[in-house]
């Protein structure tokens, strides 16, 4: 189980309060099926994601992904028990979803890129390793209960 | 897994930009990876690892110059990276799922530094030029 101390909640939670979760969420979704396009055979009915314009402006793109981030938002208010906070989560990805956990890490590491880019040089090392450890102890939490 | 012509062209002015701050993305990398992955260190015990190290600054150099090499000669990556294909196959034995750590903190560097450039298309062609570029340097593991 992860466990984080005082300053990395501290560092964690102040960043995503200056987190525009709607657009950091659409901006994640859409970088994950820019980048690793694999994974768009979740979203078959999503319509134009034909280019990467086409997804970035994709506006179920931008809707999904500002519901993924706001989610993971449940996450930071409980560090200490993000597999408690998933377990709900984690059984719809695996019994109704149908998706492979790998995604939950390229989805993790993608916001993490996101979140770099957008604050920049105070996204600093120690910064990104605290959230290393959330993605992965989210990623952890919704593979889970997986069967 | 090949690069597309226009991957390519992304890929190349990129580095434009990421030359321009070739040393210090190096190193920021290497303290990144550091930092998030604390088993990448176990390659380096020889090594100060404090933020700022000479070493760790020489060490960043080089692994972003090599990155710079595999840019100026895209088109043949696997030429242009024999020699560090073997070295890292025979001598350094570094396992392969390091590469793709070290990858993703060069583009969280990247992204941090020039977040106009790194588009979604950016980032996309770096990723997999990254991955290629890897499985260069792995190719003869095996």
């Amino acid at each position: 189980m992860v466990h984080f101390t005082a300053e990395e909640k501290a560092v964690v939670t102040s960043l995503w309060n200056k987190v525009n979760v709607e657009e950091a969420g659409g901006e994640a979704l859409g970088r994950l099926l820019v980048v690793y396009p694999w994974t768009q055979r979740f979203f078959d009915n999503f319509g134009n994601l034909s280019s990467a314009s086409a997804i970035m402006g994709n506006p179920k793109v931008k809707a999904h992904g500002k519901k993924v981030l706001t989610s993971f938002g449940e996450a930071i208010k409980n560090m200490d028990d993000l597999k408690g906070t998933f377990a709900k989560l984690s059984e719809l990805h695996c019994d109704r979803l149908h998706v492979d956990p790998e995604n939950f890490k390229l989805l993790g590491n993608v916001l993490i890129i996101v979140l770099a880019n957008h604050f920049g040089k105070e996204f600093t090392p120690l910064v990104q390793a605290a959230w290393q450890k959330v993605v992965a102890g989210v990623a952890t939490a919704l593979a889970y209960k997986y069967h | 897994m090949s690069l597309t012509k226009t991957e390519r062209a992304v890929i190349v002015s990129m580095w434009g930009k990421i030359s321009t701050q070739a040393d210090a993305i190096g190193t920021e990398t290497l303290e990144r990876l550091f930092s998030s992955y604390p088993q990448t260190k176990t390659y380096f015990p020889h090594f100060d690892l404090h933020p700022g190290s000479a070493q760790l600054r020489a060490h960043g150099s080089k692994v972003v110059a090599a990155v710079g090499d595999a840019v100026k000669s895209i088109d043949d990556i696997p030429g242009a990276l024999a020699k560090l294909s073997e070295l890292h196959a025979y001598v350094l034995r570094v396992d392969p799922v390091n590469f793709k750590l070290l990858s993703h903190c060069l583009l969280v560097s990247v992204a941090a530094r020039f977040p106009a450039d790194f588009t979604a298309e950016a980032h996309a062609a770096w990723d997999k030029f990254l991955s290629v570029v890897s499985s260069v340097l792995t190719e003869k593991y095996r």
